[in-house]
């Protein structure tokens, strides 16, 4: 069976390293994977997508239309942006925090965070909006956002992977001096997306 | 061996390594850069020679010099990079190496981070030169050493030409263990090979002719190329690249399949093969119709009664990156009696109603020395009449509004030529010039001679940040730093000007406004060819000095911050401007120009 999860952010988020960890977790068991991401000119502040598919028989790196089963979003927007990858039935986690454009600041492109959340509720069945930046306050470091993002997703059970796949795999892929706080903010992303307060389930809206 | 999960650009590099490469060579180049990087990153032994070379021709050159003397080498560039060493790459052809040597030039579908959509399988025809077409990072990573081995069996270059999406997307792959190989026999002298005369070009030329028939039946039973699916079927599809994996997510019945994984010499027979018994076919690839236009000519040679669709009659589109989405699309009309793929792409057009989305287009970081650069010279202009010619790299981005500042942009190193030619036309406009370091070193230097040969009034702006930022932060010669990991003689752009003959070349901190803004009224004053070097690390490059917030006491929210400089770290929250500290840089530059002394620089953790 093949999992697709499609990250989006804004450059600079963390957004690679969060689906690398996922790749590095599927391949240690077993799984085909492959992954498309964004590099270059958009990495300055531009929009931001990582593609990582995971399962027994995949091609294309890049993530069909409507077959997304996660949608990890770094943002409001981006979330919206590439609501036409998630699967139906598939689960959206979303950071709260709006990142405003330049094009906004300069009144080109008005934008709201707020509109953009509630286009998600409207139309995603299994959404979970976190507030990134409460977790990285209370892990101690505003680097963390990634990883407690990616532990919400694993919380879900969306992705066929547990916390303890990707805690592994933190190891290698942060320095080991940031490894406890990267912990810390996986465990709390997880916590988040099994039933606690700070997120949104269906059936709380 | 377990995998291990490489992008496609680390697969090219590692099966270089694994190839015993002993000299590698290649310049910055979106989607190409972390080939050499990925070489550079696996030589603990120093036994491979890594550079950067100054641009695209000296690499080729260089790798070629090393070829010659036998050694494997590999050069490495993105696809318009091959423009540049397109002058040593035709005569290469002709005379050949005795060391394999492979040239990766990577190509930009879309295009993502690029100029053009040219497409390097023209450039292998037009060199006639093998060319390699991965259709993954597993199979780019087989192919180098393949490539390695036919180019020294036929003592030619050969090019491997992947996309983007091969050379930025990751696969698990296993890597083996590395060859070991013989030490290179050294360079023999022998004119009449390595002296490129016409009566040599002439004779090497017959030999090139009869050598591609023969690669072309090679390859007819090359493992990159194959056909697959339905062999009795009337309806075809051939395809090559990421492409290929498109068509291979949909749901496909009742077709024969051609893959083509050296499309030159076009594989003609294995084509023969395909083509008989088909009535029409439809070739999926990105960029040019190559694949399409060979299965034309072979179905007109061998009178096959089959029509062949794609690009060339409008059955696919001709510009832009394929997807699973667009594949599907073009096979639905293709194969109407496919109803599973009509299901699919109507599922795909079902989509709910958003909001209107913020733009998002990439700017200068919060911090970036280009930014006030630009923002001096704006200044010092005022209402001058000025024409601002730009070039590759971050500050492209100058072009965004509200700086607004790049007002041409063509290719390395045309900045410092255009404006001379826009000044000759109109000699009473200021022509800037502006000019990264990195592109300074790659072709900039040729045109600052040709304007003071020329006498033309220009003034060229260096904006020196230490690095070649927008492919990653390679070094350079202004760095002092090689890919060896040594520290190596640095080369001083201000000596190079002075050697040149510019008469005025002042430096500047672009970070310091008013002493930037002076050194521009400086030169503005002068005649002929000017300088301004205005000296700032890259953001990326050096630590956040501290940073700024803004004293709501004293701002009146006019707003001149936002608008002038148009920092991604500078909003509004409600009404009142905020600068984000997570962005926050400290560069100062927003402090210098409120007028209302309303910026502060923040000290410790306040």
């Amino acid at each position: 069976m093949n999992k697709n999860c499609l990250l989006c952010g804004v450059g600079g988020q963390g957004v690679v390293l969060a689906s690398k960890l996922i790749a590095y977790a599927a391949l240690e068991k077993g799984l085909k994977v492959r992954t498309s991401e964004t590099i270059g000119m958009s990495q300055r502040g531009g929009s931001v997508v990582s593609h990582v598919r995971m399962g027994e028989e995949i091609y294309s790196p890049m993530i069909p239309m409507h077959s997304a089963d996660v949608i990890l979003a770094f943002e409001p927007a981006e979330a919206v942006r590439n609501l036409s990858y998630l699967k139906k039935g598939g689960v959206a986690v979303v950071n709260k925090k709006a990142v405003k454009p330049v094009t906004a600041a300069l009144g080109q492109s008005p934008y709201d965070g707020e509109e953009m959340l509630c286009c998600l509720r409207k139309q995603v069945e299994q959404l979970y909006v976190v507030d990134g930046e409460e977790i990285c306050r209370r892990a101690g470091s505003p680097k963390v956002l990634n990883v407690a993002l990616l532990g919400a997703a694993l919380g879900s059970g969306a992705l066929g992977l547990s916390p303890g796949d990707i805690e592994r795999q933190l190891e290698g892929a942060v320095k080991p001096q940031f490894a406890a706080v990267n912990r810390e903010a996986l465990r709390m992303g997880a916590a988040l997306a099994q039933n606690r307060p700070g997120y949104e389930r269906p059936e709380e809206r | 061996m377990a995998k291990r999960l490489l992008m496609g650009n680390e697969a090219i590099g590692l099966a270089a390594v694994r190839a015993g490469v002993n000299l590698v060579c290649g310049y910055p180049g979106t989607p190409s850069t972390e080939i050499l990087e990925t070489v550079a990153a696996n030589n603990q032994d120093k036994r491979i020679h890594v550079q950067w070379s100054v641009n695209e021709k000296a690499a080729l050159e260089v790798a070629a010099g090393g070829a010659y003397a036998g050694a494997r080498t590999l050069v490495t560039m993105k696809q318009v990079g091959l423009n540049v060493a397109s002058d040593p790459l035709m005569s290469l052809a002709y005379v050949g190496v005795k060391g394999g040597m492979v040239i990766v030039a990577a190509d930009d579908p879309g295009p993502i981070s690029s100029q053009t959509e040219q497409d390097t399988r023209h450039f292998g025809a037009f060199s006639k030169l093998p060319v390699f077409d991965p259709v993954s990072p597993e199979e780019a990573f087989d192919m180098v050493g393949e490539a390695f081995d036919l180019s020294e069996q036929y003592h030619t270059p050969v090019i491997l030409r992947p996309t983007t999406r091969v050379c930025h997307g990751c696969a698990g792959i296993e890597t083996g263990e590395s060859q070991k190989r013989k030490a290179p026999e050294g360079f023999v002298k022998d004119t009449a090979r390595w002296v490129i005369f016409p009566r040599l070009s002439y004779e090497n030329h017959k030999k090139i002719e009869a050598r591609n028939v023969e690669l072309s039946k090679v390859f007819s039973s090359c493992r990159y190329n194959w056909i697959e699916g339905d062999l009795e079927a009337e309806k075809g599809i051939a395809s090559g690249g990421v492409s290929y994996t498109y068509m291979k997510e949909t749901d496909l019945e009742g077709v024969k399949i051609l893959k083509i994984g050296t499309p030159h010499p076009f594989p003609e027979e294995l084509a023969v093969q395909f083509l008989t018994g088909l009535s029409e076919v439809l070739v999926l690839e990105e960029l040019d119709p190559v694949i399409e236009k060979e299965l034309v000519y072979v179905a007109g040679k061998y009178h096959l009664p089959v029509t062949v669709r794609g690009k060339l009659t409008k059955d696919t589109k001709n510009a832009g990156e394929n997807s699973v989405e667009s594949v599907r699309e073009d096979l639905s009309r293709f194969l109407p009696e496919c109803k599973n793929l009509r299901k699919q792409a109507e599922e795909a057009d079902k989509a709910g109603e958003v909001p209107k989305l913020p733009v998002r287009p990439p700017v200068l970081c919060a911090g970036c020395p280009h930014r006030a650069s630009f923002y001096a010279v704006k200044e010092a202009v005022g209402q001058r009449k000025a024409v601002y010619s730009g070039d590759i790299g971050c500050y492209t981005l100058g072009n965004a509004k509200p700086l607004d500042m790049v007002d041409t942009c063509l290719c390395m190193g045309a900045d410092v030529t255009v404006a001379q030619g826009l000044h000759i036309i109109e000699p009473d406009a200021v022509n800037f010039s502006f000019i990264g370091d990195s592109t300074f070193f790659a072709s900039g230097i040729t045109g600052v001679v040709n304007a003071v040969y020329n006498g033309t009034d220009i003034i060229l702006v260096v904006l020196d940040n230490s690095t070649t930022a927008m492919t990653g932060h390679q070094p350079h010669p202004g760095t002092g730093v090689t890919m060896m990991g040594d520290v190596t003689q640095k080369v001083s752009i201000e000596k190079v000007l002075e050697g040149i003959g510019v008469q005025k070349i002042v430096t500047a901190d672009p970070l310091n406004l008013s002493e930037a803004v002076a050194a521009v009224r400086d030169v503005m004053e002068g005649s002929k060819v000017r300088a301004v070097i205005f000296r700032s690390p890259c953001i990326a490059v050096t630590k956040a000095a501290s940073r700024y917030k803004v004293e709501e006491s004293k701002c009146t929210s006019c707003g001149q911050c936002i608008r002038k400089l148009g920092c991604p770290a500078i909003t509004r929250k409600k009404e009142q401007v905020w600068i984000e500290p997570s962005l926050c840089f400290g560069c100062g530059v927003c402090a210098q120009i409120c007028k209302f002394h309303a910026i502060k620089e923040v000290s410790g953790h306040e």
